[in-house]
């Protein structure tokens, strides 16, 4: 079973050379760690910059430049600046190859709820809903399981949706499954966990064809 | 209402301070403030309405502040009607009068509520975006679909007052702004009846370079060098020296 070191570190893998790439906030913010070598990437922050680095030294924080945690970073060499229309308008524009964020719920067909729980809490959604209504490449980064052990991997979502069919892949302490047309397809098992366990925490379809590769983290 | 005596001021844009600048904002008005997070507000023009008591106030604003700054010192003194915000996950003020029904709140999408700024200020009435289809946002609006592909109808925002926050700006309200602080106040700027820019230095028109200036002072009415920046961090996340 993987932590969320481990779920970031998985889904680096799936970046190539060049590509522009918006991490959400939480575990998608840790994939900026696991870069594989020889690999060059941007990181776009919605609330305005390419080129976002890691975060500054104590001591030399700048409370003029932050990413869309609001957390204090670093700009790297050849970023650049913009202000929040230009910034969606390369979100809305298809020009950033990847998206990744967390979710509270995925159902098997890429609906994706992540931003209210009716009466209880409404964080709003953010850039979120921008993000997985344009972009054509999306990768959730979740806990398979809630904290009460209920399954995020549904039929059908029941929280406010977030985005309609646009969840591409899904990557969770357990497995990695893309969506296809009839459901989450599993491609394979984080180390130690059995498609057995997979299945049980899966309330949605999921394919399971022939032998589930384990992952490979090095 | 206010009239256009009351909103073309001369070229020189200039005034005292935040209080000359706010002294017609009245209850009810509608006022938008750039920011995002604690990041690049105008926090002399904010600390000047909490003064003024003004309230029923609607706010477009990306985020809500947080409890004890920014945007969040309005509604801990209940002034604030209603927000129209993207994302207000870090004020628990913000939650319980949304979620007790005091707080009337309009949750949009980040890239529609800045677009919905520039669209007011561009003379664009309204415009198709995918982001929100298929979701509560798009209760209520018009789809249509574009390449096979569902959008909906979202329209312009403009407000009695804009309040945005730069970095440089000089006496006829060109404006630069530094670094992610840039983030709404350049596109909220364009959609004010009245924009007003508080700025850390304010100079003499041709000090600034016109090559590198963000917001052209043609959408800047009023201009003033605000008082005291603290310039407040949310999260303050470092890295070990190696």
């Amino acid at each position: 079973m993987l932590d969320k070191n481990g779920i970031a570190k998985r889904i680096a893998q799936e970046l190539r050379d060049g590509w522009y790439v918006n991490l959400g906030i939480g575990i998608p913010t840790l994939i900026a760690n696991y870069i594989p070598d020889g690999i060059s990437v941007e990181f776009q922050s919605e609330n305005g910059i390419l080129g976002m680095g890691p975060f500054p030294y104590a001591g030399e924080e700048d409370a003029d430049l932050i990413n869309a945690g609001k957390q204090t970073i670093t700009a790297l060499p050849g970023a650049s600046i913009f202000d929040s229309s230009l910034s969606f308008a390369m979100i809305r524009g298809k020009h950033i190859q990847l998206t990744v964020l967390g979710a509270m719920e995925v159902s098997d067909n890429g609906d994706i709820a992540n931003w209210k729980i009716p009466g209880k809490m409404v964080k709003g959604m953010g850039g979120a809903m921008d993000l997985v209504a344009s972009a054509d490449n999306i990768i959730v980064a979740m806990m398979h399981t809630n904290k009460a052990g209920e399954s995020k991997l549904l039929s059908q979502c029941t929280l406010p949706l977030t985005g309609v069919a646009c969840v591409k892949k899904v990557v969770t302490n357990l497995a990695v499954m893309d969506i296809t047309t009839d459901g989450f397809r599993l491609l394979e098992r984080a180390p130690g966990v059995s498609v057995q366990q997979i299945k049980d925490a899966t309330e949605g379809r999921l394919i399971v064809e022939g032998d589930i590769p384990e992952m490979r983290l090095d | 209402m206010l009239q256009e005596s009351d909103i073309i001021m001369g070229i020189v844009k200039v005034v005292s301070n935040a209080k000359e600048a706010l002294k017609d904002v009245k209850d009810n008005m509608t006022i938008m403030f750039g920011g995002f997070g604690l990041c690049g507000i105008p926090e002399n023009c904010i600390a000047e309405l909490v003064e003024s008591g003004v309230s029923g106030l609607t706010c477009i604003s990306n985020n809500a502040g947080v409890d004890d700054f920014g945007l969040g010192l309005l509604l801990q003194n209940k002034q604030i009607k209603k927000m129209v915000s993207s994302y207000v996950g870090e004020n628990d003020e913000f939650e319980r009068q949304m979620l007790s029904g005091e707080l009337e709140v309009d949750l949009i999408p980040q890239g529609s509520l800045a677009a919905r700024c520039y669209a007011g200020g561009a003379g664009i009435p309204a415009f198709f975006t995918p982001a929100g289809y298929g979701t509560e946002v798009a209760e209520g609006k018009e789809v249509r679909d574009f390449d096979g592909k569902p959008h909906i109808l979202e329209t312009a925002l403009t407000a009695d007052f804009a309040i945005v926050k730069a970095w440089k700006g000089d006496k006829y309200g060109n404006l630069i702004y530094k670094g992610t602080a840039r983030n709404f106040n350049p596109v909220m700027a364009m959609a004010g009846k009245i924009t007003i820019a508080e700025v850390e230095e304010l100079v003499e028109p041709g000090e600034l370079d016109p090559n590198q200036i963000h917001t052209p002072g043609i959408f800047v009415q009023r201009i003033f060098q605000g008082e005291k920046y603290e310039k407040r961090i949310e999260q303050r996340t470092v890295r070990p020296r190696v």
